[in-house]
Protein backbone atom coordinates (compact mmCIF):
# COMPACT_ATOMS: atom_id res chain seq x y z
CA UNK A 1 0.00 0.00 0.00
CA UNK A 2 1.47 3.11 -1.12
CA UNK A 3 1.82 5.80 1.71
CA UNK A 4 -1.31 8.87 2.10
CA UNK A 5 -0.22 11.40 4.32
CA UNK A 6 -3.27 12.30 6.41
CA UNK A 7 -2.81 15.85 6.38
CA UNK A 8 -3.33 16.33 3.00
CA UNK A 9 -6.84 16.31 0.52
CA UNK A 10 -7.18 14.40 -2.39
CA UNK A 11 -8.88 14.54 -5.87
CA UNK A 12 -9.81 11.14 -7.60
CA UNK A 13 -8.08 11.67 -10.16
CA UNK A 14 -4.56 11.88 -7.97
CA UNK A 15 -3.74 14.65 -7.39
CA UNK A 16 -2.75 16.23 -3.74
CA UNK A 17 -3.73 19.72 -2.02
CA UNK A 18 -1.69 20.58 1.06
CA UNK A 19 -3.34 23.85 2.66
CA UNK A 20 -0.60 26.33 3.28
CA UNK A 21 -2.87 28.18 5.84
CA UNK A 22 -2.43 31.79 4.07
CA UNK A 23 -4.46 31.28 1.32
CA UNK A 24 -2.50 29.12 -0.81
CA UNK A 25 -2.62 25.61 -1.59
CA UNK A 26 0.42 23.60 -3.26
CA UNK A 27 -0.50 20.61 -5.62
CA UNK A 28 1.23 17.59 -6.62
CA UNK A 29 0.14 14.18 -7.97
CA UNK A 30 0.15 11.03 -5.50
CA UNK A 31 2.87 8.22 -4.80
CA UNK A 32 0.36 5.63 -6.33
CA UNK A 33 -0.12 8.11 -9.00
CA UNK A 34 4.00 7.98 -9.74
CA UNK A 35 3.91 4.79 -9.08
CA UNK A 36 0.88 3.75 -12.04
CA UNK A 37 3.13 6.59 -14.24
CA UNK A 38 6.20 5.17 -14.00
CA UNK A 39 9.50 7.30 -14.74
CA UNK A 40 9.11 10.63 -15.45
CA UNK A 41 10.43 12.15 -18.30
CA UNK A 42 8.70 15.65 -18.86
CA UNK A 43 6.81 17.64 -16.62
CA UNK A 44 4.71 20.39 -17.99
CA UNK A 45 2.89 22.74 -15.69
CA UNK A 46 0.70 25.88 -15.87
CA UNK A 47 2.37 29.53 -16.13
CA UNK A 48 2.21 31.80 -13.17
CA UNK A 49 -0.58 33.87 -12.90
CA UNK A 50 -2.88 31.63 -14.87
CA UNK A 51 -6.35 31.25 -13.53
CA UNK A 52 -7.56 27.89 -13.39
CA UNK A 53 -10.87 26.27 -12.43
CA UNK A 54 -11.53 23.01 -10.73
CA UNK A 55 -11.47 19.96 -13.04
CA UNK A 56 -9.35 22.17 -16.00
CA UNK A 57 -6.29 20.19 -17.24
CA UNK A 58 -3.67 22.34 -16.14
CA UNK A 59 -0.22 20.23 -16.34
CA UNK A 60 0.81 16.95 -18.18
CA UNK A 61 2.92 14.49 -16.91
CA UNK A 62 4.85 12.46 -19.26
CA UNK A 63 6.55 9.23 -18.32
CA UNK A 64 8.02 6.65 -20.01
CA UNK A 65 5.00 4.72 -20.13
CA UNK A 66 2.39 7.55 -20.93
CA UNK A 67 1.37 11.31 -21.07
CA UNK A 68 -0.89 11.93 -17.99
CA UNK A 69 -3.06 15.34 -17.72
CA UNK A 70 -3.29 16.90 -14.31
CA UNK A 71 -6.31 18.23 -13.28
CA UNK A 72 -6.96 21.34 -11.06
CA UNK A 73 -8.05 19.98 -7.89
CA UNK A 74 -9.47 23.02 -7.05
CA UNK A 75 -9.82 26.69 -8.68
CA UNK A 76 -7.75 30.34 -7.84
CA UNK A 77 -4.42 31.57 -9.24
CA UNK A 78 -1.75 29.91 -10.30
CA UNK A 79 1.66 31.65 -8.00
CA UNK A 80 4.13 29.66 -8.02
CA UNK A 81 5.49 26.71 -10.02
CA UNK A 82 8.18 23.91 -8.98
CA UNK A 83 10.78 25.07 -11.35
CA UNK A 84 13.19 22.08 -10.70
CA UNK A 85 11.00 19.87 -12.29
CA UNK A 86 12.27 21.43 -15.54
CA UNK A 87 15.63 19.57 -15.14
CA UNK A 88 14.57 16.62 -12.25
CA UNK A 89 11.32 15.44 -13.33
CA UNK A 90 12.48 12.65 -11.25
CA UNK A 91 11.86 14.54 -8.26
CA UNK A 92 7.73 13.29 -8.53
CA UNK A 93 9.03 9.78 -8.42
CA UNK A 94 11.57 10.53 -5.60
CA UNK A 95 9.22 12.89 -3.30
CA UNK A 96 5.98 13.03 -4.58
CA UNK A 97 4.69 14.42 -1.63
CA UNK A 98 7.50 16.83 -0.85
CA UNK A 99 10.26 17.71 -3.44
CA UNK A 100 7.94 16.17 -6.57
CA UNK A 101 5.30 19.28 -5.78
CA UNK A 102 3.56 20.43 -9.23
CA UNK A 103 2.60 24.20 -8.35
CA UNK A 104 0.68 26.77 -5.75
CA UNK A 105 -2.56 28.29 -6.11
CA UNK A 106 -3.81 31.19 -4.38
CA UNK A 107 -7.24 29.95 -4.11
CA UNK A 108 -10.64 31.69 -4.73
CA UNK A 109 -12.68 29.93 -2.30
CA UNK A 110 -10.98 27.93 0.82
CA UNK A 111 -14.86 25.99 1.20
CA UNK A 112 -13.97 23.92 -1.70
CA UNK A 113 -11.09 22.37 0.27
CA UNK A 114 -14.61 20.69 1.60
CA UNK A 115 -14.89 18.58 -1.44
CA UNK A 116 -11.66 17.00 -1.43
CA UNK A 117 -11.37 13.57 -0.17
CA UNK A 118 -9.23 13.05 2.71
CA UNK A 119 -6.49 10.26 2.98
CA UNK A 120 -9.34 7.78 3.86
CA UNK A 121 -11.33 8.68 1.35
CA UNK A 122 -9.01 8.91 -1.28
CA UNK A 123 -7.41 5.43 0.15
CA UNK A 124 -10.72 3.76 -0.79
CA UNK A 125 -11.14 5.41 -4.13
CA UNK A 126 -7.56 3.79 -5.17
CA UNK A 127 -8.73 0.49 -3.82
CA UNK A 128 -11.57 0.42 -6.18
CA UNK A 129 -9.21 1.17 -9.58
CA UNK B 1 -5.08 -17.94 -16.09
CA UNK B 2 -1.72 -16.00 -15.62
CA UNK B 3 1.83 -18.02 -16.78
CA UNK B 4 4.66 -17.50 -14.57
CA UNK B 5 8.55 -17.88 -15.34
CA UNK B 6 10.70 -20.03 -13.44
CA UNK B 7 12.32 -16.82 -12.09
CA UNK B 8 8.75 -15.57 -11.03
CA UNK B 9 10.06 -15.70 -7.10
CA UNK B 10 13.57 -14.46 -8.11
CA UNK B 11 11.72 -11.07 -9.35
CA UNK B 12 9.45 -10.53 -6.16
CA UNK B 13 12.84 -10.93 -4.41
CA UNK B 14 14.09 -7.90 -5.96
CA UNK B 15 10.92 -5.74 -5.98
CA UNK B 16 9.77 -5.99 -9.43
CA UNK B 17 6.71 -4.70 -10.13
CA UNK B 18 4.74 -7.04 -12.17
CA UNK B 19 2.34 -7.05 -15.08
CA UNK B 20 0.49 -8.71 -17.67
CA UNK B 21 2.23 -9.47 -20.70
CA UNK B 22 0.51 -11.70 -23.08
CA UNK B 23 -0.86 -13.96 -19.70
CA UNK B 24 2.64 -13.83 -18.52
CA UNK B 25 3.31 -12.27 -15.16
CA UNK B 26 6.08 -10.13 -16.12
CA UNK B 27 8.09 -7.40 -14.36
CA UNK B 28 8.07 -4.02 -15.54
CA UNK B 29 10.74 -3.30 -13.67
CA UNK B 30 12.40 -3.55 -9.80
CA UNK B 31 11.93 0.62 -9.35
CA UNK B 32 13.38 2.55 -12.23
CA UNK B 33 13.16 1.56 -15.30
CA UNK B 34 15.49 4.23 -16.65
CA UNK B 35 18.07 3.18 -14.48
CA UNK B 36 18.13 -0.26 -16.00
CA UNK B 37 18.08 0.76 -19.18
CA UNK B 38 21.40 2.79 -18.17
CA UNK B 39 22.97 -0.28 -16.77
CA UNK B 40 22.75 -2.13 -19.98
CA UNK B 41 24.04 0.86 -22.01
CA UNK B 42 26.96 1.22 -19.69
CA UNK B 43 27.62 -1.67 -17.93
CA UNK B 44 25.63 -4.89 -17.48
CA UNK B 45 22.17 -6.04 -16.80
CA UNK B 46 19.75 -8.74 -17.04
CA UNK B 47 16.10 -9.64 -18.77
CA UNK B 48 13.91 -12.88 -17.82
CA UNK B 49 12.69 -13.86 -21.26
CA UNK B 50 11.66 -17.45 -20.16
CA UNK B 51 8.52 -16.42 -21.95
CA UNK B 52 9.61 -16.73 -25.14
CA UNK B 53 8.83 -19.63 -27.12
CA UNK B 54 11.37 -23.23 -27.79
CA UNK B 55 10.91 -24.83 -30.77
CA UNK B 56 12.76 -27.45 -31.97
CA UNK B 57 12.76 -28.64 -35.73
CA UNK B 58 14.20 -32.09 -36.44
CA UNK B 59 14.00 -34.37 -39.12
CA UNK B 60 15.20 -35.49 -42.50
CA UNK B 61 12.85 -32.39 -44.20
CA UNK B 62 13.57 -29.73 -41.19
CA UNK B 63 15.57 -27.84 -43.62
CA UNK B 64 13.06 -28.15 -46.66
CA UNK B 65 10.26 -27.50 -44.13
CA UNK B 66 12.19 -24.44 -42.99
CA UNK B 67 13.04 -22.74 -46.33
CA UNK B 68 9.81 -22.92 -47.40
CA UNK B 69 8.44 -21.47 -44.07
CA UNK B 70 10.46 -18.08 -43.73
CA UNK B 71 11.36 -15.49 -45.98
CA UNK B 72 14.86 -15.64 -45.24
CA UNK B 73 16.90 -18.97 -46.74
CA UNK B 74 18.29 -21.27 -43.75
CA UNK B 75 20.40 -22.99 -46.62
CA UNK B 76 23.01 -19.86 -45.83
CA UNK B 77 23.63 -21.80 -42.60
CA UNK B 78 26.08 -23.72 -42.57
CA UNK B 79 28.28 -23.69 -39.58
CA UNK B 80 26.76 -25.13 -36.42
CA UNK B 81 25.33 -23.16 -34.49
CA UNK B 82 24.76 -19.23 -36.59
CA UNK B 83 22.05 -18.08 -36.47
CA UNK B 84 19.02 -16.30 -38.68
CA UNK B 85 16.96 -13.51 -37.68
CA UNK B 86 13.96 -13.69 -40.05
CA UNK B 87 9.85 -13.91 -40.41
CA UNK B 88 7.41 -16.06 -41.08
CA UNK B 89 4.39 -15.07 -43.77
CA UNK B 90 0.96 -16.14 -44.37
CA UNK B 91 -0.38 -16.76 -47.81
CA UNK B 92 -1.04 -13.15 -48.34
CA UNK B 93 2.82 -11.92 -47.27
CA UNK B 94 1.39 -10.81 -43.30
CA UNK B 95 4.08 -10.88 -41.01
CA UNK B 96 2.65 -13.93 -38.51
CA UNK B 97 5.98 -13.43 -36.15
CA UNK B 98 9.87 -12.78 -36.20
CA UNK B 99 12.19 -15.12 -34.71
CA UNK B 100 15.95 -16.58 -34.82
CA UNK B 101 16.76 -20.15 -36.50
CA UNK B 102 19.68 -21.70 -34.86
CA UNK B 103 21.23 -24.10 -37.05
CA UNK B 104 23.13 -27.18 -35.63
CA UNK B 105 22.53 -29.47 -38.42
CA UNK B 106 20.30 -29.87 -41.52
CA UNK B 107 17.87 -32.33 -39.73
CA UNK B 108 17.99 -29.93 -36.22
CA UNK B 109 17.76 -26.46 -35.82
CA UNK B 110 16.07 -24.56 -33.13
CA UNK B 111 13.51 -21.55 -33.80
CA UNK B 112 12.91 -18.93 -30.62
CA UNK B 113 9.48 -16.92 -31.19
CA UNK B 114 7.68 -14.51 -29.55
CA UNK B 115 5.39 -15.65 -26.70
CA UNK B 116 2.35 -13.57 -27.82
CA UNK B 117 2.23 -15.52 -30.85
CA UNK B 118 2.53 -18.87 -29.63
CA UNK B 119 -0.38 -20.83 -30.51
CA UNK B 120 -0.86 -19.31 -33.83
CA UNK B 121 2.75 -19.27 -34.27
CA UNK B 122 2.30 -23.51 -33.36
CA UNK B 123 -0.57 -23.79 -35.11
CA UNK B 124 0.92 -22.53 -38.55
CA UNK B 125 3.87 -24.65 -38.32
CA UNK B 126 1.66 -27.47 -37.88
CA UNK B 127 0.01 -26.77 -40.83
CA UNK B 128 2.60 -26.57 -43.12
CA UNK B 129 4.19 -29.56 -41.38
CA UNK B 130 2.04 -31.73 -44.33
CA UNK B 131 4.30 -33.48 -46.33
CA UNK B 132 7.16 -33.05 -44.59
CA UNK B 133 9.20 -35.77 -42.55
CA UNK B 134 9.81 -33.62 -39.32
CA UNK B 135 8.33 -33.47 -35.48
CA UNK B 136 8.14 -30.05 -34.24
CA UNK B 137 9.10 -29.97 -30.90
CA UNK B 138 8.04 -27.08 -27.86
CA UNK B 139 11.01 -27.00 -25.08
CA UNK B 140 8.89 -25.21 -22.17
CA UNK B 141 11.17 -27.01 -19.84
CA UNK B 142 14.04 -24.03 -20.18
CA UNK B 143 14.59 -20.76 -18.68
CA UNK B 144 16.02 -18.00 -20.48
CA UNK B 145 18.28 -15.15 -19.56
CA UNK B 146 19.57 -12.34 -21.81
CA UNK B 147 22.42 -10.93 -20.07
CA UNK B 148 23.15 -7.80 -22.06
CA UNK B 149 25.81 -4.43 -21.63
CA UNK B 150 29.19 -3.71 -22.70
CA UNK B 151 30.14 -5.57 -19.39
CA UNK B 152 28.24 -8.27 -19.68
CA UNK B 153 30.42 -10.90 -21.23
CA UNK B 154 32.45 -10.48 -18.21
CA UNK B 155 30.60 -10.93 -15.92
CA UNK B 156 28.91 -13.80 -17.07
CA UNK B 157 32.55 -15.60 -17.72
CA UNK B 158 33.03 -15.21 -13.68
CA UNK B 159 30.23 -18.12 -13.27
CA UNK B 160 31.03 -19.86 -16.18
CA UNK B 161 33.58 -23.44 -15.98
CA UNK B 162 36.74 -23.51 -18.13
CA UNK B 163 34.52 -25.77 -20.50
CA UNK B 164 31.86 -23.27 -20.74
CA UNK B 165 34.29 -20.14 -20.89
CA UNK B 166 36.60 -22.64 -24.25
CA UNK B 167 33.34 -22.93 -25.80
CA UNK B 168 32.73 -19.22 -26.01
CA UNK B 169 35.83 -18.01 -26.18
CA UNK B 170 35.64 -15.55 -29.15
CA UNK B 171 32.26 -16.47 -30.20
CA UNK B 172 30.91 -14.05 -33.04
CA UNK B 173 27.71 -12.57 -33.02
CA UNK B 174 24.18 -14.17 -33.82
CA UNK B 175 26.16 -17.86 -33.00
CA UNK B 176 25.05 -19.91 -30.31
CA UNK B 177 26.20 -22.99 -28.49
CA UNK B 178 25.16 -25.98 -26.43
CA UNK B 179 27.78 -26.89 -23.64
CA UNK B 180 26.51 -29.29 -20.84
CA UNK B 181 23.00 -27.82 -19.48
CA UNK B 182 23.60 -24.49 -20.79
CA UNK B 183 22.90 -22.64 -24.37
CA UNK B 184 24.68 -20.03 -24.47
CA UNK B 185 23.92 -17.23 -27.42
CA UNK B 186 25.27 -13.93 -28.81
CA UNK B 187 22.09 -12.69 -29.60
CA UNK B 188 20.12 -9.96 -27.63
CA UNK B 189 17.27 -7.16 -27.98
CA UNK B 190 19.43 -4.22 -26.54
CA UNK B 191 21.50 -3.28 -29.34
CA UNK B 192 24.25 -4.35 -26.91
CA UNK B 193 26.95 -7.22 -26.49
CA UNK B 194 26.12 -9.68 -24.53
CA UNK B 195 24.29 -13.35 -24.66
CA UNK B 196 20.66 -15.14 -24.56
CA UNK B 197 21.32 -18.20 -22.48
CA UNK B 198 18.87 -20.64 -22.42
CA UNK B 199 19.04 -22.66 -19.12
CA UNK B 200 17.19 -25.73 -17.55
CA UNK B 201 14.21 -24.36 -15.67
CA UNK B 202 16.04 -26.74 -12.28
CA UNK B 203 19.37 -24.30 -12.68
CA UNK B 204 17.38 -21.29 -13.58
CA UNK B 205 16.98 -19.91 -10.24
CA UNK B 206 20.32 -20.43 -9.09
CA UNK B 207 21.60 -18.71 -12.26
CA UNK B 208 20.06 -15.60 -11.97
CA UNK B 209 21.44 -15.26 -8.35
CA UNK B 210 24.58 -15.92 -9.50
CA UNK B 211 23.95 -13.12 -12.02
CA UNK B 212 23.03 -10.53 -9.62
CA UNK B 213 25.84 -11.24 -6.86
CA UNK B 214 28.11 -10.36 -10.10
CA UNK B 215 26.54 -7.06 -10.27
CA UNK B 216 24.23 -7.43 -12.96
CA UNK B 217 21.32 -5.77 -12.80
CA UNK B 218 17.73 -6.92 -13.08
CA UNK B 219 16.04 -5.33 -15.72
CA UNK B 220 12.02 -5.14 -16.78
CA UNK B 221 10.15 -5.25 -20.06
CA UNK B 222 10.21 -1.26 -19.52
CA UNK B 223 14.26 -0.78 -20.17
CA UNK B 224 13.53 -3.83 -22.57
CA UNK B 225 11.74 -1.98 -24.73
CA UNK B 226 13.38 1.45 -24.47
CA UNK B 227 16.49 -0.46 -25.43
CA UNK B 228 15.22 -2.01 -27.97
CA UNK B 229 13.34 0.88 -29.96
CA UNK B 230 16.79 2.84 -29.35
CA UNK B 231 18.76 -0.02 -31.20
CA UNK B 232 15.84 0.48 -34.06
CA UNK B 233 14.57 -3.29 -33.35
CA UNK B 234 10.81 -4.13 -34.15
CA UNK B 235 8.36 -5.54 -31.36
CA UNK B 236 6.13 -7.88 -32.84
CA UNK B 237 2.48 -6.40 -32.79
CA UNK B 238 3.50 -2.84 -32.87
CA UNK B 239 5.87 -2.50 -35.63
CA UNK B 240 4.53 -5.15 -37.54
CA UNK B 241 2.07 -8.19 -37.50
CA UNK B 242 -0.37 -9.96 -39.93
CA UNK B 243 -1.29 -6.87 -42.11
CA UNK B 244 2.03 -5.31 -42.65
CA UNK B 245 4.52 -6.80 -45.28
CA UNK B 246 8.06 -7.01 -43.70
CA UNK B 247 9.39 -4.68 -47.16
CA UNK B 248 7.01 -2.33 -44.72
CA UNK B 249 8.39 -3.16 -41.45
CA UNK B 250 12.65 -2.48 -42.57
CA UNK B 251 12.46 -6.47 -42.79
CA UNK B 252 13.41 -6.69 -46.35
CA UNK B 253 16.97 -7.48 -45.39
CA UNK B 254 15.83 -10.57 -43.95
CA UNK B 255 14.60 -11.80 -47.42
CA UNK B 256 16.56 -13.92 -49.09
CA UNK B 257 15.41 -13.81 -53.18
CA UNK B 258 17.90 -16.38 -54.31
CA UNK B 259 17.55 -18.83 -55.53
CA UNK B 260 14.60 -17.69 -57.85
CA UNK B 261 13.02 -21.00 -56.87
CA UNK B 262 12.80 -21.14 -53.50
CA UNK B 263 9.12 -20.65 -52.89
CA UNK B 264 8.52 -19.67 -49.23
CA UNK B 265 5.33 -19.17 -48.30
CA UNK B 266 4.55 -15.08 -49.30
CA UNK B 267 7.08 -15.01 -52.17
CA UNK B 268 4.06 -13.73 -55.16
CA UNK B 269 3.11 -11.31 -53.02
CA UNK B 270 6.51 -9.55 -52.15
CA UNK B 271 6.89 -10.00 -55.37
CA UNK B 272 4.71 -8.58 -57.12
CA UNK B 273 5.05 -5.82 -53.97
CA UNK B 274 8.40 -5.37 -54.82
CA UNK B 275 7.64 -4.60 -58.29
CA UNK B 276 5.05 -2.23 -57.90
CA UNK B 277 7.50 0.01 -55.43
CA UNK B 278 4.82 1.35 -53.20
CA UNK B 279 4.62 -0.51 -49.72
CA UNK B 280 5.24 2.11 -47.03
CA UNK B 281 8.51 1.73 -45.21
CA UNK B 282 9.58 2.16 -41.45
CA UNK B 283 11.58 5.07 -40.82
CA UNK B 284 13.42 6.94 -37.22
CA UNK B 285 11.51 9.83 -36.41
CA UNK B 286 13.72 12.16 -33.83
CA UNK B 287 11.91 15.30 -31.55
CA UNK B 288 14.77 16.72 -29.47
CA UNK B 289 11.98 19.20 -28.40
CA UNK B 290 9.69 18.34 -25.45
CA UNK B 291 7.49 15.48 -25.44
CA UNK B 292 6.95 12.08 -25.92
CA UNK B 293 6.24 10.15 -29.51
CA UNK B 294 3.82 7.76 -29.05
CA UNK B 295 2.64 4.30 -31.24
CA UNK B 296 -0.66 5.68 -33.02
CA UNK B 297 0.07 8.78 -33.44
CA UNK B 298 -0.40 10.17 -37.10
CA UNK B 299 2.72 11.64 -39.25
CA UNK B 300 1.67 14.26 -41.97
CA UNK B 301 4.25 13.99 -44.52
CA UNK B 302 4.54 15.84 -48.16
CA UNK B 303 3.60 12.14 -49.46
CA UNK B 304 0.40 11.36 -47.66
CA UNK B 305 -0.16 10.66 -43.80
CA UNK B 306 1.98 7.67 -42.10
CA UNK B 307 1.55 6.54 -38.62
CA UNK B 308 3.93 6.48 -35.35
CA UNK B 309 4.80 2.22 -34.80
CA UNK B 310 6.56 2.63 -31.58
CA UNK B 311 7.16 5.90 -29.48
CA UNK B 312 9.30 6.27 -26.58
CA UNK B 313 11.48 8.24 -24.78
CA UNK B 314 15.29 7.46 -25.02
CA UNK B 315 17.07 7.74 -21.54
CA UNK B 316 20.56 7.45 -23.80
CA UNK B 317 19.31 10.74 -25.71
CA UNK B 318 17.31 12.39 -23.33
CA UNK B 319 15.24 12.94 -26.39
CA UNK B 320 12.16 10.96 -27.65
CA UNK B 321 12.64 8.98 -30.35
CA UNK B 322 9.95 6.85 -32.51
CA UNK B 323 9.70 4.20 -35.46
CA UNK B 324 7.24 5.07 -37.82
CA UNK B 325 5.51 3.94 -40.86
CA UNK B 326 5.55 6.04 -43.74
CA UNK B 327 5.19 6.61 -47.35
CA UNK B 328 8.09 5.59 -49.84
CA UNK B 329 8.90 8.35 -50.68
CA UNK B 330 9.78 10.29 -47.68
CA UNK B 331 13.66 10.35 -47.20
CA UNK B 332 16.04 10.40 -44.69
CA UNK B 333 16.34 14.53 -43.61
CA UNK B 334 13.14 15.12 -44.18
CA UNK B 335 11.37 17.31 -42.00
CA UNK B 336 7.23 16.06 -41.14
CA UNK B 337 5.24 16.41 -38.28
CA UNK B 338 3.57 14.42 -36.12
CA UNK B 339 0.31 15.19 -34.58
CA UNK B 340 0.54 15.13 -30.79
CA UNK B 341 -1.89 16.13 -28.48
CA UNK B 342 -3.67 17.83 -31.11
CA UNK B 343 -0.78 20.08 -32.25
CA UNK B 344 1.58 19.19 -35.01
CA UNK B 345 5.05 18.59 -34.02
CA UNK B 346 8.06 18.80 -36.23
CA UNK B 347 10.35 15.54 -35.94
CA UNK B 348 13.35 14.48 -38.42
CA UNK B 349 13.53 11.17 -40.29
CA UNK B 350 15.83 9.61 -39.54
CA UNK B 351 17.46 5.27 -40.36
CA UNK B 352 15.22 3.27 -38.10
CA UNK B 353 18.34 2.68 -35.74
CA UNK B 354 18.89 5.41 -33.13
CA UNK B 355 21.50 3.41 -30.36
CA UNK B 356 24.62 1.05 -30.94
CA UNK B 357 27.05 -0.03 -28.04
CA UNK B 358 25.75 3.09 -25.86
CA UNK B 359 26.29 5.29 -29.06
CA UNK B 360 24.16 7.64 -31.14
CA UNK B 361 24.27 6.10 -34.36
CA UNK B 362 22.36 8.89 -36.66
Amino acid sequence: MSNIPSELKYATSHEWVRNEGDGTVTVGITEHAQGLLGDMVFVELPDVDDEISTGDDVAVAESVKAASDIYAPISGTVVEINEDLEDSPELVNSDAFGDGWLFKVKVDDAGELENLLDAEGYANSIDED
Amino acid sequence: MTNKTVLHAKHLASGAKMVDFYGWEMPINYGSQIEEHHAVRTDAGMFDVSHMTIVDVQGSDAKAFLRRLVINDVAKLTVPGKALYTGMLNEAGGVIDDLIIYFFSETNYRLVVNSATREKDLAWMDKQSAGFDITITERPEFGMIAVQGPEAIAKVATLLSDEEKAAVEGMKPFFGVQVGDLFIATTGYTGENGYEIIVPDSAAEDFWQKLLDAGVAPCGLGARDTLRLEAGMNLYGLDMDETVSPIAANMAWTISWEPEDREFIGRDVLTAQKAAGDQPKLVGLVMEAKGVLRSHQKVVTEFGDGEITSGTFSPTLEHSVALARVPRSVKVGDVVEVEMRKKLVKVTVTKPSFVRNGKKVF
